[in-house]
């Protein structure tokens, strides 16, 4: 196996008697788009802060091309931080004039404006932009240095769904020029659709890691069915065998064979008008170790 | 140094773009000196002051005159003359007596006090016959806006300095603007020195501003040298930054930085002889009042404006203020913490 990009040994965060992060180890290749899931208080952002230097890990290591994290690896490194802002009353322009003036090397600026469509609010106070153009500033500071890596915490938390996709739109981009980027998101379908590689969290340990098809094709067989409760005609969903739950008014089966499935329901004349099929998300899979929703 | 430069650049933008703080900065201290000035432009109480100037080598301690013994004029001795001289310039006393070598009397010739005394002392003669002969010296009075001035300077620089610097990075760090400048190749002593630059280039630019409008409206009197008046200034200013980046160090809530400020510059405002001489108040708050940089940055800066004293003279206040500033910012140093 080729030596990791960036690589968390051990890496543990207590705070108190709170084991914020405990024992969490991984690594990204290369050119790699790699994941942090997990609902909030998991431990994401801090296993992220202690990767770009910005917290001290209590035990662990990271290293940086093989290397322990330094001043010089900055320079390599590009972090767009969950919460952050930028000094007061400086315009979209100025701020990239600031940072780019932080770093050795940069990149083109024009070329920078034009990748994170900052153009149209460049003269904008940085406090008056909108939370897509927002986040896209702080993407471009984030590229400001070229950087081989880059951190993403949660990018996306908090904008409407136009300007997610933006966002997915840009971080393929990212990804494109091959730079090695590692993301923290609760959103699942983000994970699904940018990442190469997930490694799932909960109290400040990785439950699960791999590639998310591979995830789901390890933990999952069969697809998902449901039917509003009403449809089952006073039958009970215990009749049917196969696992399910409840999801509101709708009763969501879980089966190996949607043909054969869809047969035992027509023979018990179960109305399908309402029914839907799906296969198993991300979502599902974290429900699934954990006993637990993603958002809760 | 591209680093510092672009910090500085991006704290200037800030600060100049702030227009309430900035005008603040600006306003305040005229608005105490034009309220200041209104209020004390009535005349003096009405006490006739005169020093008796009695050198240490007299010789005939029991020389005297019927015009020393004279009602509702307040005597006092003095062994040093030139002093005297000087005070009488400034308007602070009414007139100057001596009785040995030769009796002499100095008054100035803009006092109206002066003339009256002189009325007085016309035709009075020592105990042993010797009449007093008359000795003139020039110079305006010193107002209380003139003794003033360099107090308030000095309040305002600390302000300044301490809410500008202090209050200003705790807000950055409460922000996340310290946590993204960490980010960045960016080192502790780059991001100080460039919020320290920052502001104290405003300072001095301010201040700057603050006294020619002053010396236009309200026509203070400067007895020594601008440069050393600045200097004086400067150091202040650097002694107040270093202790605000001590306040600043770890503080991550404004409220609780607002606190620490504020016991920091209420005893300084108070007792460092911005409003009032402490000469004549309790020796144990004379002493305490010597550990505030704010009191050597008021005595140092009023000893230049009001006695046109020398870099010789207020060499203690500047290296104490020296001192202090290098203590403070080592402090800082050691203690400053990004989060």
């Amino acid at each position: 196996m080729t030596k990791a990009h960036i690589e968390a040994n051990h890496l543990e965060k207590a705070y108190g008697k709170i084991k914020a992060v405990d024992g969490v180890s991984f690594g990204v290749q290369r050119g790699q788009c790699f994941g942090l899931l997990g609902p909030n208080g998991a431990g994401k952002t801090t296993t992220i802060e202690m990767m770009e230097g910005i917290i001290p890990p209590s035990s662990g290591e990271v290293l940086f091309c093989g290397e322990p994290l330094s001043k010089e690896s900055q320079h390599k490194i590009g972090i767009q931080f969950q919460n952050t802002s930028l000094q007061d009353f400086l315009t979209v322009r100025e701020c990239l004039d600031l940072f780019s003036n932080l770093y050795r090397h940069t990149r083109s600026k024009a070329e920078l404006i034009d990748l994170c469509s900052l153009e149209d609010f460049l003269d904008r106070d940085n406090r008056k932009l909108s939370g897509g153009q927002r986040q896209r500033l702080l993407l471009a500071l984030a590229l400001i240095n070229d950087p081989e890596l880059v951190f993403l915490d949660e990018p996306t938390t908090g904008l409407d769904p136009q300007a997610r996709r933006n966002l997915w739109t840009l971080v393929e981009k990212i990804k494109s020029e091959g730079k090695s980027i590692i993301l923290t998101t609760h959103y699942m379908e983000e994970a699904y659709a940018l990442c190469d590689e997930i490694a799932i969290m909960d109290k400040g340990k990785i439950i699960a890691q791999g590639a998310p098809k591979e995830l789901l094709k390890l933990y999952f067989e069969g697809q998902y069915i449901e039917i509003p409760e009403s449809d089952l005609q006073g039958k009970k969903p215990e009749i049917f065998n196969y696992p399910f739950h409840r999801k509101g008014e709708n009763i969501e089966f879980h089966v190996p064979d949607v043909k054969l499935a869809l047969a035992e329901l027509i023979t018990q004349d179960i109305s399908l008008n309402h029914m839907s099929v799906r296969s198993a998300s991300l979502e599902d899979l974290f429900l699934h170790l954990t006993g637990k929703d993603l958002r809760e | 140094m591209k680093k510092f430069l672009a910090l500085l650049g991006a704290r200037n933008k800030e600060y100049i773009r702030d227009r309430g703080s900035m005008a603040w900065g600006l306003l305040f201290p005229f608005l105490i000196i034009f309220g200041f000035s209104f209020a004390f432009s009535g005349k003096n109480q009405d006490v006739f002051k005169v020093a008796v100037h009695r050198p240490a080598e007299a010789m005939t301690q029991s020389l005297t005159s019927d015009f020393l013994k004279t009602q509702y004029i307040r005597f006092f001795d003095t062994d040093n003359l030139d002093a005297a001289v000087a005070k009488l310039r400034r308007h602070q006393i009414d007139m100057l007596v001596t009785l040995e070598p030769s009796p002499k009397y100095w008054i100035n010739s803009s006092s109206p006090k002066g003339y009256i005394l002189e009325k007085i002392i016309t035709g009075q003669k020592t105990s042993h016959g010797e009449p007093f002969s008359k000795e003139i010296v020039e110079g305006r009075e010193i107002r209380y806006v003139d003794w003033l001035m360099a107090g308030l300077l000095s309040m305002n620089i600390m302000f300044s300095s301490l809410f500008g610097v202090g209050y200003v990075i705790v807000r950055y760090r409460k922000s996340g603007v310290l946590r993204r400048i960490k980010a960045t190749p960016v080192s502790a002593f780059e991001f100080l020195a460039a919020q320290v630059a920052s502001r104290f280039l405003l300072i001095l630019a301010t201040s700057a501003v603050v006294l020619a409008g002053c010396r236009l409206f309200v026509d203070f009197q400067m007895f020594g040298s601008y440069l050393n008046l600045f200097l004086v200034l400067s150091l202040g200013a650097l002694c107040l930054i270093s202790m605000a980046l001590v306040v600043a160090s770890r503080v991550a809530s404004e409220e609780f930085a607002g606190g620490i400020l504020n016991i920091l510059t209420w005893p300084m405002m108070l007792f460092s002889g911005v409003w009032f001489s402490l000469e004549g108040t309790n020796p144990v708050l004379q002493k305490v009042a010597q550990v505030f940089p704010l009191t050597h940055m008021v005595d140092a800066s009023r000893a230049i404006m009001t006695e046109g004293a020398g870099l010789a003279e207020i060499g203690g206040h500047l290296t104490i203020l020296a001192t202090l500033a290098v203590v403070f910012m080592a402090a800082s140093s050691i203690l400053f913490r990004w989060e």
